[in-house]
């Protein structure tokens, strides 16, 4: 078959976009199962949610006002009645109400996000430099440099999120003065909790760019390039980087939702507001409805990074396309 | 992808370009030094007074807050105690809730796996289709949900780490149990007329066994990462325990006077971390060379 | 392709210059020397081939004259001149103006020789923009007239492409476009048509002689004799490092002097007839292959076996359809195929990648269930029977494959990979009887005891087919189903595995189904031979009468353009 016939992109173009739509549908699935499976693990909780609504065990709740309680939130419901509820309050992007706090979930959210989503997406762009620069760096340049190269990635990858936070604040905030320690605001707050977040993710994707540089290196088509005339740095340039920068787009999805995951310890230690923090508040009071709302938006974000980051492999990389249509 | 399926997939591509390398005679010495320090691990954890220099519980208030010397060598805590030694007996605690959520992890992930590789198509597209939700709670959010229905503390804690590892472990035993269930040397059995029974129990499990040690291998290093996130959010084991992550939870207050309290415990668990990552791959790369 | 006398292979004495001149090349890895004073020199339209089989230094000695050894290599030359530019000694710079400008590389596959990520066009205009100041847009253009002169349709949409989306012959042309964007006087051909199936490297065999008709210097290397006997003007066969003969290709090739050079050509398949032996007994060919060949050692294998037509067949495929999902529909791997396979006899089946042969062993072996028809072993139905019937009858098929390594448990030594295949025939066995079977086993392909306790990771590549013949035999089978069992192999170790499996044959009566997309090794091996395209069978019949008066017009292709030596 002639390589550009009309068909042959037509049929590429439609391979694409049956593609996507098998990815949203995916998407759309998952995030039902996120719902339904949260919405049932929350009823394994023993007690009375009515209770637990008008401030726990502890409290002396009248009889009138826990039936008051009950009705506000359809708790006298039928269960299966409950679980359809809330499936048409998720299509509308209703979270529900706070128990703790008295605020609609999404409200409290709406405030929340800009800050975390922020910090998540300095931490995901300053781990690709770091990760970048650490693997173009350790290869192809000897044994010493891949054996230092492995070690800080190995190192990085290891270290958890509030151990390098408080060891930050000990140098950089306690001792040097040179950040704040906690978050106040204002960029130089945000340095310390983006390099927290950071650093770990970097080393992850470090090994995973080095290792697919290395098999690049291997290929004969850099030979092809240096018979070509190509310099070191041109065949680094044009091609390896490619080749490394792959595996990190396709890890992006991941890295994100591991990012929001570890902003939960990031946003606490540095006392930022954010959905970590949020989370983590609601689950020491077990404030139900806010710890839905924030699974289900990290769970949406995690299913939306996930369909964004196979569709831009698929076009980084036409070996992905073919592979799906064999 | 799970934390759990990078860290497997480095270890084992690494570990394959260095066996593609001429060998060498000497063990390299970071594994030198990975042993040394799992050694180490296990003293502490079933011996702790063989290599504790001080009673770890002993108050004494005239030496609070010392920074470390030759008498203390992490410092001391705000109640005179000795650091160094609490890091020892805290051994034995974060290596058990470490262990066992791996356990718990590996088998509910060994079930799921198993029953996707074997169980036809349909168990296969429900499994990995639970993987999949499962995966839309990335990193403690799983576990944070658990101790939400399960309320906090070092047993909730390891069984929530044990949980939220569990699709990871799924996965990747299943791809796996897949890839040498249809490799050519399979194949080869069969066409020698060899019954499934003795295929499964001669060629595909022996050839899943080390993947899975290794994998078992890195899940400690991870799963003490988290257990001592959640105990140090105050989710997991609590401050007077002697576990890494409560020690350094206890440290947080401290922190601006008191660096040491933070850094060694802390060091307890980055090593350990790297120590597994290490093994792991050595023991990738000695089952490589031997194939 | 260009027909040539034997007086054009070009003398040196004329006054031409020569276009490429080097004398004593040695080149070491960490002080292992791995060639050894290598000297040739090319004249313009000249082609100067390299033979050799794998690890004689061609490649290496090749690359060299780029300045591209690689890695941890260090290179002495007495002489190095390209275009008469003393280069002995260039450091990297200037060693980067020569590579592209004068000496331009073709590797083996394109598929991994040009960056999968990236348009070949863009890997085309790489050259020019190296080397060259030109307006992006006039590169453009003119990666286009390259791979428009390398006979690449559709050039403006193709330059587009990556290589993994072109077919093999095609990327190989976008390869080939890209090694002469700068029109450099000498072209390196590295195993250029290798992973190609016989009409596509007819093609491009046809292509690199228009580029020498044009006047550049060509330095051909591969390890099949038959491949550059149609191009090359003089031949340097190499072994170890070293040059061991030279001269003229018809010299070489009609009247070799040296006992390697004998070896090679003598193991070449190509118009060989069928029982006569292809090895010649190379002492140390194979050192740890203990008594090699030495069932029937000596002398051609008298006459080609005569299998009755009457007697009934043990393997027949009766009708077989089988066809795989792809997106829109299914597509028939193997469309309404019907062989018989008689005892004694060897039923060769060829042809090119994709047409169905691997599918068809498949079939064959019951390892995948035909969509209708039948496979029959022994007159008893075998691939309608359920698996647990078929189990205890399958000692009675074997299976050799290309990839001998990957279908050994990573896990066991040879002893374990045969006592598992002996164990099917003899369950009772003791250990003692089961070792001696082992070892007579080994005996039987030619290999020595010795080899029992090792992983076969650490075999030759001929060792490991060794090994996975003696697997196959250990259950005595009546019919052996062979898919491409020498692909992977030197032409040597080639010669030799035919060789065995036709001792063994002649010894036990074996049934051999041979599959193929080689030619030559089809001819040699075939009583019968049945010709595959595209899932059909297109031509069936005696080998004599498919190759001697080919009917079918593929047929007749697939003969026209197999490599031969006599050219």
């Amino acid at each position: 078959m002639t390589p550009g016939s009309p068909t042959e992109s037509g049929r590429r173009r439609r391979s694409t976009a049956r593609h996507a739509a098998v990815l949203l549908g995916g998407a759309v699935f998952v995030m039902w199962a996120v719902a339904t499976l949260t919405f049932f693990a929350i009823r394994l909780i023993p007690g009375d949610p009515a209770q637990a609504i008008l401030g726990g065990p502890g409290s002396q709740a009248s009889q009138e006002a826990l039936d008051l309680v009950r009705e506000e939130y359809g708790l006298d419901q039928p269960l299966v009645v409950q679980y359809l509820a809330m499936l048409g309050r998720l299509l509308t992007g209703d979270l529900g109400s706070s128990y703790a706090l008295r605020m609609p979930v999404a409200e409290l959210l709406a405030d929340q996000v800009g800050g975390t989503l922020l910090l998540a997406a300095l931490s995901l762009a300053l781990a690709w430099v770091l990760a970048l620069g650490l693997s173009l760096w350790s290869t192809g340049r000897g044994r010493i440099a891949a054996a230092v190269g492995e070690g800080i990635e190995l190192t990085a990858a290891a270290l958890p999120h509030f151990w390098l936070a408080a060891v930050l604040i000990a140098v950089f905030a306690t001792g040097l003065g040179w950040f704040p320690p906690v978050a106040t605001g204002t960029p130089s707050g945000l340095v310390l909790p983006v390099v927290t977040l950071a650093v770990p993710l970097a080393g992850f994707l470090a090994q995973v760019m080095r290792e697919s540089l290395l098999d690049a290196l291997q290929q004969p088509f850099v030979v092809s390039a240096q018979a070509r005339g190509e310099s070191t740095a041109g065949i680094r340039l044009r091609h390896t980087i490619r080749h490394a920068a792959l595996p990190g787009i396709s890890l992006s999805g991941w890295a994100l939702g591991w990012l929001l995951s570890g902003a939960v310890v990031v946003e606490t230690i540095f006392a930022m507001p954010g959905l970590g923090r949020t989370l983590l508040q609601a689950v020491t009071l077990r404030d139900i409805p806010v710890v839905i709302g924030v699974v289900l938006f990290v769970a949406l974000v995690y299913v939306v990074m996930t369909v964004i980051t196979d569709l831009v492999a698929r076009i980084a990389d036409p070996r992905l396309r073919q592979e799906a249509a064999r | 992808m799970s934390e759990l399926e990078l860290r497997q997939t480095t270890v084992v591509s690494a570990a394959e370009h260095e066996a593609a390398r001429p060998a060498r005679r000497l063990p390299r010495v970071g594994t030198l030094l990975a042993v040394a320090f799992t050694a180490f691990l296990a003293v502490a954890a079933f011996a702790p007074g063989l290599v504790e220099t001080h009673p770890p519980n002993a108050i004494s208030a005239a030496e609070a807050f010392q920074p470390p010397s030759p008498a203390h060598w992490f410092g001391t805590d705000e109640s005179g105690r000795d650091l160094y030694s609490r890091v020892v007996a805290g051994t034995g605690t974060s290596l058990l809730i470490g262990v066992t959520a791996t356990f718990i992890g590996l088998v509910l992930g060994a079930v799921l796996g198993v029953l996707a590789s074997f169980g036809g198509r349909v168990a296969d597209f429900g499994v990995s289709r639970l993987v999949e939700v499962l995966f839309a709670f990335p990193g403690l959010l799983l576990a944070l949900l658990v101790i939400v229905v399960a309320g906090p503390g070092p047993v909730t804690a390891t069984i929530a780490v044990g949980l939220s590892t569990a699709p990871g472990y799924a996965r990747i035993i299943r791809g796996q149990l897949v890839a040498i269930r249809s490799a050519p040397f399979v194949e080869s059995a069969r066409v020698l007329g060899h019954a499934p029974r003795r295929i499964l129990v001669r060629h595909i499990l022996p050839n899943a066994l080390v993947p899975l040690l290794v994998l078992a291998t890195l899940g400690v290093g991870q799963a003490i990462v988290w257990a001592s996130a959640l105990s140090y959010l105050g989710l997991g084991a609590q401050p007077p325990a002697a576990e890494w992550g409560a020690m350094l939870a206890a440290g947080r207050t401290y922190l601006a006077t008191a660096w040491w309290m933070t850094v060694f415990p802390g060091l307890m668990i980055v090593g350990t971390t790297v120590a597994t990552t290490v093994l792991g791959r050595a023991l990738t790369r000695r089952d490589r060379e031997v194939r | 392709m260009t027909s040539r006398s034997d007086a054009t292979g070009a003398d040196p004495v004329s006054d031409v210059p020569p276009l490429l001149d080097v004398a004593g090349l040695r080149v070491a890895f960490g002080g292992r020397e791995v060639v050894h004073g290598v000297s040739l020199r090319i004249m313009p339209g000249e082609c100067v081939a390299i033979v050799g089989e794998s690890g004689s230094g061609k490649s290496v000695t090749a690359r060299s004259l780029l300045g591209l050894a690689g890695r941890g290599s260090s290179t002495s030359v007495d002489r190095l001149e390209v275009l008469g530019r003393d280069l002995a000694g260039a450091g990297e710079r200037e060693w980067r103006g020569v590579r592209g400008r004068s000496i331009g590389l073709i590797l083996q596959d394109a598929l991994v020789s040009l960056d999968p990520l990236r348009p070949v066009g863009r890997e085309i205009e790489d050259a020019l923009r190296i080397h060259e100041r030109m307006a992006p847009a006039a590169r453009r253009a003119h990666a286009v007239d390259l791979l428009d002169r390398v006979g690449m349709p559709d050039p403006a949409v193709a330059a587009g492409r990556r290589s993994g989306e072109l077919s093999g012959g095609l990327r190989q042309r976008a390869l080939i476009a890209s090694a002469l964007a700068l029109d450099p006087p000498i072209l390196i051909a590295d195993e250029p048509t290798t992973a190609l199936d016989v009409t596509v490297q007819a093609r491009i065999l046809g292509l690199l002689g228009e580029i020498r008709s044009r006047g550049t210097g060509i330095l051909l290397i591969s390890h099949d004799l038959a491949v550059v006997a149609g191009l090359a003007d003089r031949i340097l066969v190499m072994r170890d490092g070293q040059v061991v003969e030279e001269g003229p290709a018809g010299r070489v090739l009609r009247a070799p002097r040296e006992a390697d050079t004998r070896a090679l050509i003598a193991a070449v398949p190509t118009d060989r007839p069928r029982g006569e032996r292809l090895g010649i007994s190379a002492p140390d060919a194979e050192p740890e292959a203990g008594a090699a060949g030495r069932v029937e050692a000596s002398g051609p294998l008298g006459d080609a076996t005569a299998v009755d037509a009457a007697t009934p067949p043990v393997l027949r495929l009766d009708r077989l359809t089988k066809t795989f999902p792809v997106p829109g529909g299914r597509f028939a791997a193997v469309d309404d195929v019907s062989l018989d396979v008689r005892r004694g006899e060897t039923l060769g089946l060829v042809g090119e990648s994709g047409s169905g042969k691997t599918t068809v062993a498949r079939l064959a072996l019951a390892l995948t269930a035909p969509d209708s028809g039948a496979v029959l072993l022994d007159g008893k139905p075998w691939s309608s029977a359920p698996e647990r019937e078929r189990r205890p009858m399958r000692r009675r098929i074997g299976a050799v494959y290309q990839d001998a390594l990957s279908s050994f448990d990573p896990r066991w030594p040879v002893r374990g990979i045969l006592d598992d295949a002996v164990r099917t025939v003899r369950p009772g066995a003791g250990r003692r009887e089961r070792e001696q079977r082992i070892t007579a086993l080994l005996d039987q392909v030619g290999l020595a005891a010795s080899v029992a306790p090792r992983r076969p990771l650490t075999l030759s590549g001929g060792q490991r087919q060794r090994v996975a013949i003696a697997r196959a035999l250990a259950a005595a089978p009546d019919v052996l189903v062979c898919d491409e069992p020498v692909s992977a192999l030197d032409v040597t170790i080639q010669a030799q595995i035919l060789d065995l499996l036709d001792d063994l044959q002649r010894h036990d009566g074996l049934a051999l189904l041979f599959i193929s997309h080689d030619l030559g090794v089809i001819r040699h091996m075939s009583d019968r031979v049945a010709v595959m395209r595209a899932g059909r069978l297109v031509e069936t019949g005696p080998a004599e009468d498919v190759f001697g008066s080919p009917r079918h017009p593929y047929t007749v292709q697939l003969v026209a353009d197999a490599p031969r030596l006599a050219a």
